[in-house]
């Protein structure tokens, strides 16, 4: 079954959301939100630049923007640590999100990550405890949250700043458990065979649509590694409309509504559904 | 059977053959596969039945060998308190993967379980608890939308009887075959323990041998107290991945229960031995509340 090109879409937008000339955040936020003013650091132990987080206004209101960058010239990727964030890097996350809700400014979220970074620093300072505290914080924030996919949405390291109200994807991004690569390692034993893992692993836009797991896809027109305006302009109408939607929404209705949303994800079978199943308990 | 005891069954019928000049004529001694076992960290043959005994802990070394959920309840709770809960959820394949039938069938065989975790209330040294134990026995312990969902009512039920929560880990991670799906589990899980959290209640996550990926990423590691059972391994990436990532020979004790403990991830490691007692204590310290 060899898989590439034109017969499998999946792969085609991985190499789409992984494409050379992709803009990467800094040019959304550069497009949608001209006065960033970039705040720095987790008070705890540095500044990740994998992840850069700042104050904006944007459609007459002040938000806080949170983003994942990968880096555009080869000295920036290395810089940016190719958008792999460390535990500081989701510990400032928190720390700006808890920022604005103290003043009630909504927050933004762009992801676009191959997935946390798995080195020996990253597992002292505690990746998993990092990304497990903002699962659950964000839960609650009492200010509306809006996610958008720009590129990858790499795993654990993507969910880190991933939990919302609306969550939409860029419509040549990804979003998936782990890379089409380590899958296909996992799968096949061979790490070559990611164009066939990428299509078993239901990673697109319109897969997550259709499980429940975003509630918006992006239009990109020609795509924007080609011209980035159609798609950027989207993204901000979307950002645009959600807000206007959530700022309006009571807090305990917000919240109760973002529980929701995750707490009905997921897919199995529960056999009390079916009369007459025997029901045995072991101990 | 160990590489190593067939190894030097092996070696002993060459000596004879060799050395001796003689076949092994007279009856072999036929050792039944699963009587010994080899301790991975002392490299150690011990018996099965010593093992057990002993609750999986080897008497050479003290090294804790892995043991399954029922064997973990009956090690935590008071005889027959745990009454068991949402036993009938199975799991689907939602994505349609190749294999995950298999796979399954597989795990239910070798667990007798319907997926990785077992979940419902029990009591403790006394202490009305919402307990849950990961088995690693099934599909490495994944959690996929089935673990999710049973993590997830137990902590809402421990929400709503405003019982404390226990759960014990044994996971590599999110559950591949499910997809995006076992990754949003982790954000589920997460959003109950943050509602339990509200409430003012307590959840004691132990970790043991190996806690890993989107488990150790999400309700694992979210403890008011995070216990590290000895001998286990605790770590986001698994350490295959970082020495793919880093090229580099990782550092001696790297991601173990000491290397957490020392880098401030968990509280306070225990020895199987005093895992009960220790709860015990714990729950009895948090039973008194100020005004």
């Amino acid at each position: 079954m060899m898989m590439n090109g034109y017969d499998n879409p999946a792969w085609e937008k991985v190499k789409l959301a992984r494409h050379p000339k992709r803009p990467t955040a800094v040019s959304l936020i550069k497009r949608l939100f001209p006065d960033f003013l970039e705040l720095h650091g987790d008070r705890q132990f540095g500044d990740d630049p994998a992840i850069i987080g700042g104050l904006a206004t944007f459609a007459g209101r002040a938000i806080t923007v949170i983003a994942q960058e990968k880096g555009t010239t080869t000295d920036e990727k290395i810089h940016r640590n190719f958008g792999m964030p460390h535990p500081e890097g989701y510990r400032k996350a928190i720390r700006l999100m808890r920022q604005a809700e103290k003043f009630h400014r909504p927050v933004v979220c762009i992801i676009d990550t191959p997935g946390a970074y798995p080195g020996i620093g990253a597992e002292e300072r505690s990746q998993a405890q990092a990304i497990a505290w903002n699962l659950r914080e964000m839960m609650r924030l009492q200010i509306p949250v809006v996610i958008v996919v720009l590129g990858e949405g790499g795993s654990g390291g993507a969910l880190g700043i991933g939990v919302g109200d609306t969550v939409a994807m860029f419509e040549n991004s990804i979003y998936s458990i782990l890379s089409p690569e380590g899958f296909a390692a996992i799968l096949f034993k061979d790490a070559v065979q990611a164009p066939q893992a990428a299509a078993l692993m239901k990673l697109t836009p319109e897969d997550l649509y259709g499980f429940g797991v975003i509630d918006a896809i992006i239009p990109e027109g020609p795509g924007i590694h080609i011209d980035a305006e159609p798609g950027f302009a989207a993204a901000g109408e979307f950002i645009a409309r959600s807000l206007a939607t959530l700022c309006d929404r009571p807090i305990a209705k917000l919240l109760n509504d973002r529980y929701r949303k995750f707490r009905h994800m997921g897919d199995f079978y529960e056999m009390q559904e079916h009369q007459g199943e025997a029901h045995e308990t072991k101990d | 059977m160990p590489d190593s005891l067939n190894e030097r069954k092996e070696k002993l019928a060459k000596f004879r053959k060799t050395i001796l000049n003689k076949e092994e004529t007279s009856c072999p001694v036929n050792i039944p596969d699963g009587l010994f076992v080899q301790c991975e960290k002392c490299q150690n043959v011990v018996y099965q039945r010593v093992l057990d005994a002993n609750d999986g802990v080897c008497p050479q070394c003290g090294f804790h060998f892995k043991i399954n959920a029922a064997k973990r309840l009956t090690l935590t709770v008071d005889p027959g308190s745990f009454i068991e809960r949402d036993i009938d959820l199975e799991s689907k394949n939602p994505l349609g993967m190749p294999e995950y039938e298999k796979k399954l069938a597989i795990g239910k065989e070798a667990s007798g379980m319907k997926d990785a975790f077992r979940s419902g209330t029990a009591i403790i040294g006394g202490h009305p608890v919402a307990i849950g134990v990961l088995d690693s026995t099934f599909m490495m312990g994944s959690m996929g939308s089935v673990v999710g969902e049973k993590v997830t009512r137990l902590i809402e039920l421990a929400t709503d009887k405003k019982l404390p929560l226990v759960i014990f880990s044994a996971s590599g991670g999110a559950r591949m075959q499910e997809g995006i799906l076992s990754l949003m589990q982790m954000a589920k899980t997460a959003a109950a323990l943050a509602l339990f959290h509200e409430a003012g209640l307590l959840y004691i996550s132990v970790l043991t041998n190996p806690t890993t990926g989107g488990v150790a990423a999400s309700f694992a590691s979210l403890g008011d107290i995070n216990i590290a059972e000895k001998s286990s391994l605790i770590g986001f990436a698994g350490p295959r991945v970082i020495k793919q990532t880093i090229r580099q020979e990782l550092p001696d004790g790297f991601q173990t229960d000491q290397f957490q403990l020392k880098h401030g991830a968990v509280d306070l490691i225990v020895e199987r031995k005093a895992m009960r007692t220790t709860l015990i204590r714990l729950l009895g310290f948090h039973e008194g509340r100020c005004q």
